[in-house]
């Protein structure tokens, strides 16, 4: 579970956000650390969606988080549109620089309800991050584009604008969120579990408005979920995480039809209807997940690892190639 | 069938709002056997945590409940009305969602679970710890005897289910609840505690009722599924027919709104379109009418009846999935491109079996 190395990142024209040894600790008290993300890389090109994939604790979030400094990681760069002339290193700036950068990203949360200001009107949500934006786009008509992204969402902005959130179901109100990210015409749109919160009716459609809205409005999106199916839907790529580190990251076709790494075999195996290319058997893992504050040595799934060797403990695996854009940080990778 | 252990008939649960009676749960009847499982699937407000919650006896007073409920030839109501309490939690017992609200965050573990043993079993302090950590044991929780002195706060979600599971198994109960029992936890964990609830049944000859919204689950562990929209139910039938031969449009709906992981990437998922219906209002046809591609004119304004076609498969629908009506129907829905409750059959251009 390595994640160590940086074979897996792209030469590409196409790339529009790349992140380098990204690190995230927190301090615990009595000099403790939290290793929530240790040392993660990978790069999302143009037009495409990244799906980040793990368990509670895996460091999916602050990942995503980190993206947009929230709050600033402790090492590591996010880059946005590397290797071009318009190269902006987000990690090495701040204040006014960052703020003027901050449109090009837009984030989605998982609780639809507490990420709207209950007292505002959907109207003033959506707008707000206009008017600020309006500094910059002076010809920008902030009532006009309310109604285009809420009508964008399958929201009618005469019905909904003029609302607040408490007069919405969860699933409207996910697209309101979904309406404001877009106001501000981003290019990369990061979705931290957008739909974890939501029923499986409403799931679908929250999942189809964001195809749609990627394909109209040209979005890159970083899609993170604990479920498997959700992610195998949506993403092109997409990035399994455990503990703080990089497991396997892959074109969706290939990681999902030959899954390497024994941890993406286990998450496989474990969705309800399992996928057909495990066996149900390889479900069986212990449910502890180790502390991140003293993670094991060497591979960090070596604890809940069935194929756990001597080397696991001793020498953290390197990211090596599967087949094409697909790579694993596994001593032991392939089928079981 | 030999008495069945748990029989519900036609189950009327409501509660006075001010717009009017809010009907949380329509007519549910169902029979279950010992050493069975029934899974009740739906979506949110569909009904189905109020059921469980007036078999538990924990709806609050103003309810309004009608039917029966008989456990082993005695009435349960009559029992709620005479505050029997050493029925509860000790024949039948319930598992919640959310493991760290049902515990006591200010209780060691290991207390909570020799509460209801002290209680309802006279056990001696001593003899309810002991009988604790066998039960953490059984529910396989490492590290039992140390497990006791701790705190909920300082076990994961997986293990507090766990715990949460102990407590529900420790009288020896007969029918066990549980409500979405693993909907707040990780996948490898989810797995886990559905096999272990389903090894413990095994084990102990106990019923269980599985609540979820998730087919997927319910699938491999139901021996009957009952499928409720709106406080009714919609389709009643054994695990294997109902994925066999599934005959309301709802049920098909949910199955097909599912993603699964042999799906192609950025394939389009079918919603079920609109948002499921004001339970105060319900107006006089089926429920699911404004959201059904089978949707035909009298579905608007005659409810349809929950019918058994055949024993042990029951349907409420005027033009199930699979019979003529239902392929007239859709046809004829689809000649229009629009239903008769108003909803544009494009919604679903790409369903499975939807030809354009």
């Amino acid at each position: 579970m390595a994640g160590s190395g940086a074979i897996q990142m792209r030469d590409s024209d196409e790339v529009v956000l790349r992140v380098e040894s990204l690190v995230m600790e927190f301090p615990a008290g009595r000099n403790q650390v939290v290793h929530a993300v240790s040392d993660v890389s990978f790069d999302v090109c143009r037009g495409e969606t990244l799906g980040i994939v793990g368990e509670s604790g895996c460091g999916k979030s602050t990942t995503a988080r980190a993206l947009v400094q929230l709050p600033r990681p402790t090492s590591g760069t996010v880059t946005l549109d590397p290797g071009t002339d318009g190269q902006v290193e987000l990690t090495g700036i701040e204040g006014e620089a960052l703020r003027s950068v901050r449109p090009r990203v837009q984030m989605i949360f998982q609780d639809p309800i507490s990420s709207l200001n209950p007292r505002r009107r959907v109207r003033d949500i959506i707008g707000e991050g206009l008017t600020i934006w309006q500094d910059q786009h002076p010809d920008v008509d902030v009532d006009a584009r309310v109604d285009e992204v809420l009508r964008a969402v399958g929201l009618d902005p005469v019905v909904a604008a003029s609302r607040r959130p408490h007069e919405f179901s969860g699933g409207q109100c996910q697209r309101i969120s979904i309406a404001r990210a877009l106001a501000i015409d981003p290019e990369i749109l990061i979705c931290d579990e957008p739909v974890s919160a939501l029923d499986v009716s409403v799931q679908a459609q929250v999942l189809n408005i964001l195809e749609e809205m990627k394909e109209r409005f040209g979005l890159t999106l970083v899609f993170i979920s604990h479920d498997l199916t959700v992610v195998r839907n949506v993403s092109d790529r997409v990035v399994v995480m455990y503990l703080g580190k990089v497991c396997e990251i892959g074109n969706s076709d290939s990681l999902f039809s030959e899954p390497a790494h024994p941890y993406t075999r286990v998450l496989l195996a474990s969705a309800p209807e399992p996928s057909t290319v495990v066996d149900a058997s390889e479900a069986a893992i212990g449910d502890e997940v180790p502390s991140p504050i003293n993670p094991p040595s060497g591979c960090r799934f070596r604890t809940r690892c069935p194929r756990v060797t001597e080397l696991c403990a001793s020498a953290e695996p390197v990211m090596r190639e599967m087949g094409p854009d697909h790579f694993v940080a596994c001593h032991l990778p392939g089928p079981a | 069938m030999a008495t069945p252990l748990l029989s519900v008939t036609d189950l009327q649960v409501g509660f006075a709002t001010e717009r009017g009676l809010l009907r949380a749960v329509d007519g549910v009847s169902f029979d279950l056997a010992e050493g069975q499982t029934l899974g009740i699937v739906g979506e949110s407000g569909s009904g189905k945590s109020v059921t469980a919650k007036t078999l538990m006896n924990l709806l609050p007073s103003y309810a309004r409940v009608e039917g029966s409920v008989m456990f082993d030839g005695r009435d349960v109501r009559a029992m709620a009305a005479e505050r029997e309490r050493h029925f509860w939690g000790v024949e039948m017992t319930m598992v919640f969602q959310d493991p760290m609200t049902s515990l006591n965050p200010v209780k060691k573990v290991g207390e909570q679970i020799a509460e209801s043993l002290r209680v309802h079993l006279k056990r001696s302090r001593r003899e309810a710890r002991d009988d604790a950590g066998d039960l953490l044991q059984q529910v396989g929780v490492p590290e039992s005897k140390k497990r006791l002195t701790q705190y909920p706060h300082e076990l994961s979600g997986g293990l507090r289910q766990r715990v949460v599971i102990a407590m529900a198994l420790a009288c020896s109960p007969r029918l066990l609840i549980a409500d979405e029992p693993t909907t707040a936890l990780d996948v490898t964990v989810q797995k886990h505690i559905l096999d272990l609830l389903d090894e413990l049944r095994e084990e102990r000859g106990m019923a269980m009722i599985l609540i979820t919204h998730d087919l997927g689950v319910v699938k491999g562990r139901a021996d009957q599924i009952m499928v409720m929209y709106a406080g009714r139910t919609m389709e009643q039938a054994d695990t294997a027919t109902l994925f066999s031969e599934m005959r309301h449009p709802y049920t098909e709906a949910l199955l097909e709104t599912i993603p699964r992981v042999d799906m192609a990437s950025h394939s389009r998922l079918v919603p079920i379109p609109g948002s499921p219906p004001d339970a105060v209002d319900l107006g006089q046809g089926c429920p699911f009418a404004e959201r059904c591609r089978y949707c035909s004119a009298s579905c608007l304004i005659d409810q349809p009846s929950l019918e058994q076609h055949r024993q042990g498969h029951a349907c409420a629908c005027h033009a199930p999935v699979g019979t003529d009506a239902g392929a007239a129907a859709h046809a004829a829905n689809h000649e229009t491109g629009v239903t008769p409750a108003g909803l544009d059959m494009g919604t679903f251009a790409t369903a499975v079996g939807e030809k354009t």
